[in-house]
């Protein structure tokens, strides 16, 4: 996972306004359906906002729990496909990932995973609060040093 | 149809039963959605001069096609219905998941009528509709109520838009809540709501919704995007609605103790440039909004716990300025407090003014106000008769409950002189008197004391107009405003996009790639005029006066004491010339009533020939 980019979250930056599901599943449905969104929003008590999607970890758990080895993990891009042929739609996949970046749309018999759209994920290009975006461990640690250094310095002006 | 869900849901709750109707492109194109929706079927479903308590009263509950969508600031719905504040038509705007909610459910517009024996809410699964017990509910405040509903249901995927106790107990200016901070707020919708035993209107949607050129509408959207992260909306994304008291202060516009001053000696301690360093935790945004004005304060009030609100500058003014409330935490307070009730901060703040000077004139004693000490600046006094208006406790909450026009009637004593509303609906917190163009627009909104029918003050306050004279040509520019803001609440579109979305080209163009319906500007705009004019037919059936557009006696006759606006007032001949000058711009009699010729041009047939005067 280090090396590998995906779509992160800055809650603080973050409004809840459920665009990034609206436009996922625009792309990847052809119709606007948070049930049918790859990237997921959550609200936690008003003040805490952000959204989930793939992590692309290593040796995902997702992986391992699929009863039917419908789920693979492509070795270069780190992205976990769904055979919607093999896929019975049990869920364990969905109670096995960590990050909960995995849904069920109702009336499907197949889970649906981010596959951050070739390289290029719509969501990242649309979030206008630029909550959203594509990085490396590496590159989300840089963000969160410069972050904490700007919050520091705020205290003690 | 894309866009439109394509139904309209009607429910009977005295009957427990329900119903749907399907809407075609041409009453799409008539009547856009939201606004226009409702008040089409406000008017064919509502009896002439009904009760607003009957149960024939209807309560309608409507979005427009951009609901669930990635139009900017779609997240919008609107409920609309005769008004128990007014009398006349009543509409509230909300905001939040709700609009896009019911979308996903498959509706555009749910008509209610009846009333349940008992308390119920009205569960929209998809097409499945359902009437659920709500009396272990009943009671509960109505933040409260949405997490109970979410909890009892177990889906975080349903959102309710529910009453709080000021609904249940009739108080006339009761609202309804949403995703906990939003509310429709005015004229006292939430009131008919619990009349007719409801406490809440909870939607879990699952489907779709389609557009015509889906990649025409996402490109659009993006550019759209990019501007509201512009100087165009930055004062909202900033501050939020918070900057306007010290821009309201400085132009000597920000009503105080119930309007007997235009500035508030205590104004930056309830600005946004001192609260927000201090009490913002956290700046929200609703479905779909790329700008994001939410900005909710947290104020941490020792032993009594924490106080998280979301505070706008219309409770800043009508629970602080107005009511001489100077400190932050005190207006946090009173706002939550309101907002758990269920009733709209706006009037409880103007009427409980209005009961401020009563009592300091000594017009209403301790007798009246069961023993509270009901001076301006007291928030303790305040607090309790918020509790005591929700409950329509004592004396005192009995008479607020009422509404600033109808206490001030039953007080008498002259204190109608200060009564601070326009048809019943208190005024938001512009002083009208330095304001001569919104002294206009603001009064001859068809909801009563209203800024948000064409926010006329934004050309008094940005000098687009000389704010101090009272101009014929003022008629133009707020019927203009009026058609136009129609529609926007008929897309609907939050009125915070207006510096970006600006235009009746930008609407359709928006409108016509999610539709694919080949509207034209001119289309849309006299689509807005028709929408304006059924709502006036609808007043004018309910028994509408060219008197009742007048502003309230304390505008005409008592000049600004203080600041920049010091002595003006707008007298009753400004008013006149203003106001006549409305009615010919909009092609009415000169009384003010809707000529057969106008309603018949807008496609209007029947309703001018039931309300329709000839032209003079």
């Amino acid at each position: 996972m280090s090396q590998r980019r995906t779509v992160i979250s800055e809650p603080d930056k973050c409004t809840g306004c459920k665009i990034c599901e609206m436009v996922c599943s625009a792309v990847k449905e052809g119709e606007f359906n948070p049930l049918l969104s790859r990237i997921r929003t959550v609200r936690l008590g008003t003040v805490v906002n952000t959204s989930l999607a793939c992590r692309l970890c290593d040796d995902p758990t997702c992986v391992r729990a699929c009863p039917g080895k419908a789920l693979s993990q492509d070795e270069e891009t780190g992205i976990i496909h769904v055979d919607e042929d093999k896929c019975m739609g049990c869920g364990w996949c969905i109670e096995a990932c960590e990050f909960g970046a995995i849904a069920m749309p109702k009336d499907r018999k197949h889970v649906i995973i981010c596959d951050l759209c070739d390289g290029d994920p719509k969501c990242v290009e649309m979030c206008p609060q630029e909550a959203l975006s594509l990085k490396t461990a590496e590159e989300m640690g840089q963000t969160m040093r410069k972050k904490a250094v700007a919050n520091l310095l705020k205290l003690t002006v | 149809m894309n866009g439109y869900a394509g139904k309209i849901l009607h429910v009977d709750l005295t009957h427990g039963s329900t119903s749907a109707d399907e809407i075609d492109e041409g009453f799409c194109r008539k009547y856009i959605g939201g606004n226009g929706f409702s008040i089409r079927l406000l008017y064919d479903h509502a009896p002439p001069n009904v009760d607003p308590f009957d149960p024939d009263n209807p309560l309608i509950f409507a979005i427009g096609p951009f609901a669930g969508t990635t139009a900017p600031t779609n997240g919008k719905y609107i409920v609309q219905t005769k008004s128990p504040l007014t009398g006349f038509q009543g509409e509230a705007v909300s905001s939040g998941f709700w609009g896009p909610a019911l979308k996903h459910a498959g509706y555009d517009a749910i008509v209610i009528k009846g009333r349940s024996e008992k308390p119920i809410y009205l569960f929209v699964d998809d097409r499945n509709v359902s009437f659920r017990d709500a009396r272990s509910i009943w009671g509960r405040d109505a933040i409260e109520t949405l997490d109970l509903i979410k909890e009892e249901i177990g889906d975080d995927n349903v959102c309710s838009a529910s009453i709080g106790p000021g609904g249940e107990n009739l108080v006339r200016y009761a609202n309804i809540t949403n995703d906990r901070h939003r509310q429709a707020g005015r004229t006292g919708v939430g009131c008919v709501m619990g009349s007719k035993n409801l406490k809440a209107v909870t939607v879990r949607g699952t489907e779709g919704v389609k557009v015509a050129d889906m990649e025409g509408t996402l490109e659009y959207c993006k550019e759209l995007y990019e501007l509201c992260q512009g100087p165009l909306t930055g004062a909202y994304r900033s501050l939020g609605t918070q900057v306007s008291i010290m821009i309201h202060q400085n132009q000597a516009a920000l009503p105080t103790r119930n309007w007997q001053e235009s500035t508030f000696d205590f104004a930056e301690s309830i600005s946004g440039e001192y609260i927000h360093p201090r009490w913002v935790v956290k700046t929200l945004a609703c479905a779909g909004c790329p700008i994001g004005c939410d900005h909710v304060s947290l104020v941490k009030q020792g032993e009594e716990g924490d106080v998280l609100a979301s505070v706008e500058f219309e409770s800043l003014y009508a629970l602080g300025s107005n009511c001489g409330i100077g400190r932050f935490p005190d207006v946090n307070r009173a706002v939550d407090l309101c907002d758990r009730m269920g009733v709209d901060s706006i009037s409880a703040g103007a009427t409980i003014a209005w009961a401020m000077e009563c009592y300091e004139k000594g017009i209403l004693t301790e007798k009246d106000t069961d023993g509270i000490d009901l001076r301006f600046g007291n928030s303790e006094a305040q607090l309790e008769a918020i509790e005591m208006i929700a409950y329509q406790k004592g004396k005192l909450g009995k008479l607020l409950a009422m509404g600033t026009k109808e206490a001030s009637k039953k007080v008498g004593k002259g204190s109608e002189a200060w009564a601070m509303h326009n048809k019943g609906l208190e005024y938001p917190g512009y002083d009208l008197r330095g304001l001569k163009m919104s002294a206009l627009g603001f009064n001859t909104s068809n909801r009563g004391g209203c800024h948000l029918r064409n926010s006329s003050y934004d050309f008094d306050l940005k000098g687009k107009v000389d704010r101090f004279t009272a101009k014929e040509e003022y008629g133009k520019l707020v019927m203009d405003r009026d058609d136009m803001w129609s529609v926007v609440d008929s897309l609907i579109l939050c009125k915070f996009s207006r510096g970006v979305l600006d235009t009746y080209d930008k609407f359709v163009k928006l409108y016509n790639l999610i539709t694919g319906f080949e509207m034209t500007a001119e289309e849309m705009r006299e689509a807005g005029e028709r929408i304006w004019n059924l709502e006036k037919a609808f007043n004018v059936r309910e028994g509408w006066k060219e008197i009742d557009d007048y502003p309230a006696p304390r505008i005409m006759k008592e000049p600004i004491k203080g600041g920049i606006a010091k002595g003006h007032l707008v007298t009753e001949e400004e008013f006149r010339l203003m106001h006549k000058a409305y009615f010919k711009e909009r092609g009415w009699s000169s009384e003010g009533i809707p000529t057969k010729d106008k309603l018949q041009s807008l496609g209007l047939d029947r309703i001018a020939d039931e309300i329709g005067v000839e032209a003079d």
